[in-house]
C-alpha cells in the first residue's frame, strides 16, 4: 500500500469521527424535537450495521488472499458461520458468545471441507 | 482536599462500570487487528486507529476504504455517514451532563462517545459528571486498543484460512446487535431487511453496482432504508392521528344527536 495514503486516510478517519462527537456536545445545548428527524436516527445504526454485513459477509473468507481450495468451500463456511451466528444472535446470547462461535463454525467448516477430500 | 477526594471517587465509579465494556471489546477489536493485517496495515498503524477511532463499523469500512486506495471525500462521507449515531449520542448527552460544563471538559468527553459507554452513561441515574465520564471510558479505551494491538501481533500465528475465519468476528457483532433489535421491533426488522436488500442490488445488479465502488452502495442503502423507515412510521403516526380525530368527531357527533 502507498504509505502516504495510509496516513492521510487515517488523518480523514480520526477527524471525521472526533468531529461528528465533538461539534454537537461542545454546542449544542438545545433538544431536537423533528419526529422524523428522530426516527431517522434511530434507524440509522441497524441500517448501517445490517448494509456492512449482507452481502459482504459471504464472500468476506473468500475475498482474502492466499488462501488454499477453491472460493465455494470459503463461501460455504462463511454462510454456515452466518447461519449460526444469526440463530445464536436469535436467542439473545451476549456479542462474545456469537463471535466466538461465529468464528468456530467457519473453521469447523472449512476444516471439514478439507477432510472430505 | 475533600472535593479532590469525590472526583476520585467518581472517577473510580466511572472505572468500575467500565469494565465490562472494556472485556466485551477485547475479542471484537482482537478482530480488527487481525483484518487490519490482513489488509496490508502495520501493528503501529491498526494500533492508532483503534484508539483515535474508538468506533466498530467506522473503523473496519475505514481500513477497508484505504486498501482499495478510495478517495479521499469517499472516505470521508463513509465515516461520517456510519458514524452519525455517534451525533445522535453526543446531542443526548448534551441533555444529561452536569449544566455549565466548561467547553474543553466536553471536547475531551467526545473522544468516546461509542454505543457501550453511551447507554452506561444515559443509564446514570443523576447528571454524569466529569470525572465519572473520564472514568468511564477509561477502561474501554484500553480493552478496545490492547486488543486491537494482541490481534495484530498474533495474526501471523495463525494460517490465513484461520486468519479470515477471525477477521469474521466483527461482523458476527453486528449480527449480535441488529438481530435481537429485529426480533423485538418488526419496523427494525423492516429497515434491516430493507438496508441488505438495496446493498445486495447495489453490489450484484449491473449497472446497478456501479454505486458500490468506493463504498457509496453502502452508504446509499443505509441512509436510504432509514429515511424510508422514519417516512413509514411518521405516515403511519399521521394516519393513527387522523383516525383518532375521526373518532373523537364521531363521538361528539353521535353526542349531539342523542341530545
Amino acid at each position: 500500500m502507498d504509505q502516504k495514503f495510509v496516513i492521510i486516510g487515517m488523518i480523514l478517519m480520526a477527524g471525521t469521527t472526533y468531529l461528528i462527537r465533538m461539534l454537537p456536545l461542545a454546542f449544542f445545548k438545545k433538544k431536537i424535537e423533528n419526529e422524523w428527524i428522530q426516527d431517522f436516527f434511530y434507524y440509522i445504526p441497524y441500517c448501517v450495521l445490517a448494509a456492512m454485513t449482507f452481502p459482504a459477509i459471504f464472500t468476506s473468507i473468500s475475498s482474502n488472499e492466499g488462501l488454499e481450495g477453491p472460493a465455494v468451500q470459503h463461501i460455504t463456511a462463511a454462510v454456515v458461520a452466518t447461519i449460526v451466528s444469526m440463530i445464536l444472535a436469535w436467542r439473545k446470547h451476549g456479542l462474545v458468545t456469537v463471535a466466538i462461535f461465529g468464528v468456530l463454525a467457519a473453521i469447523a467448516t472449512e476444516w471439514l471441507w478439507k477432510f472430505m477430500g | 482536599m475533600s472535593l479532590c477526594r469525590e472526583k476520585m471517587k467518581e472517577y473510580f465509579r466511572g472505572i468500575k462500570r467500565g469494565m465490562p465494556i472494556c472485556l466485551g471489546y477485547i475479542p471484537v477489536s482482537f478482530a480488527f487487528g487481525i483484518t487490519a493485517i490482513g489488509l496490508g496495515f502495520t501493528t503501529l498503524q491498526a494500533t492508532i486507529i483503534a484508539i483515535t477511532n474508538m468506533a466498530s463499523a467506522g473503523q473496519l469500512a475505514g481500513v477497508q476504504l484505504i486498501h482499495e486506495h478510495a478517495a479521499a471525500i469517499s472516505i470521508i462521507v463513509t465515516t461520517f455517514v456510519i458514524n452519525m449515531r455517534y451525533m445522535l449520542m453526543s446531542f443526548t448527552l448534551t441533555q444529561k451532563i452536569v449544566p455549565n460544563m466548561p467547553w474543553w471538559k466536553r471536547c475531551m468527553m467526545a473522544f468516546c462517545i461509542c454505543d457501550e459507554v453511551f447507554v452506561f452513561a444515559t443509564m446514570e441515574k443523576d447528571d454524569v459528571t466529569f470525572p465519572f465520564y473520564m472514568g468511564l471510558m477509561t477502561m474501554p479505551i484500553v480493552g478496545w486498543t490492547g486488543g486491537t494491538f494482541l490481534g495484530a501481533m498474533a495474526s501471523t500465528l495463525f494460517s490465513p484460512t484461520i486468519q479470515s475465519c477471525m477477521s469474521m468476528g466483527l461482523y458476527f457483532m453486528f449480527i449480535a446487535i441488529i438481530v435481537p433489535e429485529a426480533r423485538k421491533s418488526r419496523k427494525v426488522a423492516a429497515v434491516i431487511v430493507l438496508a441488505s436488500a438495496l446493498t445486495c442490488l447495489f453490489t450484484y445488479v449491473p449497472y446497478v453496482n456501479i454505486l458500490s465502488k468506493g463504498g457509496w452502495g453502502v452508504i446509499i442503502a443505509a441512509i436510504a432504508s432509514a429515511a424510508i423507515g422514519a417516512s413509514m412510521k411518521s405516515a403511519n403516526r399521521r394516519r393513527k392521528a387522523v383516525i383518532k380525530a375521526q373518532s373523537i368527531e364521531n363521538e361528539v357527533v353521535e353526542h349531539q344527536n342523542q341530545n
